[in-house]
């Protein structure tokens, strides 16, 4: 076995003993709440999106190297991008997880995956699968509920009542329980999403 | 006369395999044990020279099938030292057994002459707080079904039961008894005679999950008291597809089937059907015939080593183990710690490290354990952690692959 047939390659373990974007920024459009029931790992991430780019994000979780290393390697691609590439990376990945060991990554993909790619091992492993897709789970949520909430925010804002809970004034917290199949690899991660 | 080890390791085929370029060293016997060349060779045997359907065929090979069916079923109920091969059912798995249990309960409700199985509202259904999921929904379930309340005996913090709350929580209310003999998470074996002494005072019912305990010590299910024990074949050096119910016969006699179908009837008419007594009555299709003559070899390949030598073995296994295991820093046993009334199962946190992680590395050096809450959720719960690393040990498990457990876990540490 040579360091490079190994699961753990250098940079997983970089980036769990130091993640990235991690801690909750206070500015936020939407946070959600994602766990593996099985293992036990979970995140907890915010966003913020201004003018269809993600322009924040931040996240606290814990949980096995995999799934805490692919959360942060997830953060330092998106950040900053537009949510349009942030969904095409996010796809991109998923591709590679659900390869089963036999992806043949061309120069694009590992150009625009950039450190994902050494996740590419994880998909021999379908157990480690859905750990390595958790905090892209949890982005893709995130950026959703971000978009939800614009919308309902500018449908009150035309007629805006005293009841409109705003980022100064949060109203109690609507939470929906919904449950997600993580791309149809039959494992679910329950998922609560938060929006204000 | 002991094992000798080696010996024995060359009876099974995959452990010369190797893994990542290295020798399979393999700790999870507890999730499914390998199998002897003896248990391999008996099925395709079958299959090759005497495959046909039990029970109806009335020619030669119909009574061959038929016969290594039935002698499977002998040699169970003398490895179990069943008063009956009567009392001998066959079904899928250890889950199966169990659950056939709690539906023919169930079905008691509905069922002229099984009133004495009915449950209703103010009934009791007890299990422990240790029991792998298979011993546990289907008593939550059941109690769903019949409005009987659903409780456990807790666990103590060092691993085993809360011995007090066996006479607290079986009372005069409890019908039903399901224990496991040896926990699959923590390795403890529960007090037997204590629980079926407070179950017989209260007339309840006796079940024990021997799922981790038959493949392990010699069992005498009349020496244990209860009135039904279940196992399961592939964890006893069987195939999967086979698991085994002994009960005791008058409660057989009076329970209603499970599945329906096929052999477990004596007449059918469009008008109404009676049933076969048992086993056949809980036997309904075409049975795992295959899987029986399998686990009918595994059980003669256990019983000519002893189950007494495979348990004396098992047990300098664990203590060294448990030596060894506890000299790794930050790494904490969950379960009893001493060699004492616990099996050869060992799970076990590492500071720092999820158990995925410790897992996943351990199996880059050839080693398999198993990580997870082992289908045992609420053991996890009790103690505060969302999963365990598991070592487990079988008839083949040498002190040289316990070294190579306590140096991979040294190894994974430094890498994290």
């Amino acid at each position: 076995m040579t360091a490079m047939d190994s699961l753990y390659q250098q940079i997983i373990i970089d980036h769990y003993k130091n993640p990235h974007h991690r801690g909750l920024p206070d500015q936020f459009d939407a946070e959600v709440h994602h766990v593996n029931p099985t293992c036990g790992d979970e995140v907890t991430m915010r966003v913020r999106v201004v003018d269809g780019a993600i322009s924040e994000l931040g996240w606290v979780g814990e949980g096995c190297s995999i799934s805490q290393a692919s959360t942060s390697v997830m953060t330092d691609l998106v950040v900053g991008k537009p949510v349009s590439e942030a969904m095409q990376l996010n796809a991109l990945f998923l591709e590679l997880m659900k390869s089963r060991g036999q992806a043949e990554i061309t120069d694009d993909v590992a150009e625009a995956l950039d450190d994902a790619v050494v996740f590419e091992g994880v998909s021999k492993y379908p157990a480690r699968v859905k750990c390595a897709l958790l905090g892209w789970m949890a982005m893709k949520g995130a950026v959703a509920a971000a978009a939800e909430n614009a919308t309902a925010e500018h449908a009150t804002a035309e007629n805006p009542t005293s009841e409109n809970p705003t980022a100064e004034n949060p109203a109690a917290l609507d939470t929906t329980l919904t449950t997600v199949d993580t791309a149809g690899l039959g494992s679910a991660s329950v998922t609560h999403e938060h929006t204000r | 006369m002991a094992i000798d080890v080696e010996a024995v390791r060359k009876d099974f085929p995959i452990l010369s395999r190797e893994v990542h370029g290295v020798p399979l060293v393999y700790l999870d016997s507890a999730n499914t044990s390998q199998k002897p060349q003896v248990v391999l060779d008996a099925m395709t045997e079958f299959y090759a020279r005497h495959n046909s359907n039990v029970a109806r065929a009335v020619h030669t090979l119909g009574s061959e099938a038929t016969n290594a069916f039935e002698s499977a079923r002998d040699k169970v109920a003398t490895f179990l030292n069943a008063p009956s091969r009567e009392e001998i059912i066959f079904g899928k798995n250890i889950t199966e057994m169990l659950n056939l249990l709690a539906y023919s309960f169930s079905n008691a409700s509905s069922t002229p002459g099984a009133e004495r199985f009915r449950l209703g509202p103010g009934d009791e259904i007890v299990v422990t707080e240790m029991e792998h999921h298979s011993n546990l929904v289907p008593w939550q379930l059941l109690a769903q079904r019949t409005g009987a309340t659903f409780r456990y005996i807790p666990l103590a913090d060092n691993g085993r039961l809360v011995e007090s709350a066996i006479e607290e929580v079986i009372n005069e209310r409890t019908r039903i008894v399901s224990f496991v003999h040896q926990s699959n998470a923590l390795g403890t074996v529960n007090p037997v005679a204590r629980i079926v002494a407070r179950a017989r005072q209260v007339g309840a019912i006796t079940i024990l999950d021997g799922a981790q305990s038959v493949p392990h010590r010699p069992i005498d299910v009349q020496a244990l008291g209860t009135d039904f024990v279940a196992f399961t074949g592939h964890k006893l050096y069987g195939p999967t597809g086979i698991g085994v119910l002994w009960g005791r016969y008058d409660l057989l006699a009076a329970l209603p089937p499970f599945l329906a179908g096929g052999e477990m009837i004596e007449t059918v008419a469009m008008s109404g059907t009676t049933f076969a007594a048992p086993p056949h009555r809980f036997e309904a299709g075409t049975p795992p015939i295959a899987q029986a003559v399998g686990l009918g070899a595994a059980v003669d390949y256990v019983t000519a080593l002893g189950m007494d030598n495979i348990q004396a073995h098992e047990d300098v296994i664990t203590a060294y183990a448990l030596t060894g295991l506890q000299t790794v820093q930050g790494l904490r046993i969950i379960g009893p710690t001493e060699p004492l009334h616990r099996g050869a199962t060992i799970s076990f946190t590492v500071d720092g490290i999820h158990p995925h992680d410790v897992a996943q590395m351990l199996d880059e050096y050839g080693i398999a354990v198993r990580a997870g809450h082992h289908c045992a959720r609420p053991v996890c719960v009790r103690y505060g952690i969302p999963a365990t690393t598991r070592a487990s040990f079988g008839v083949y498990t040498t002190t040289d692959e316990i070294d190579a457990l306590v140096h991979g876990i040294e190894r994974v540490k430094e890498i994290f």
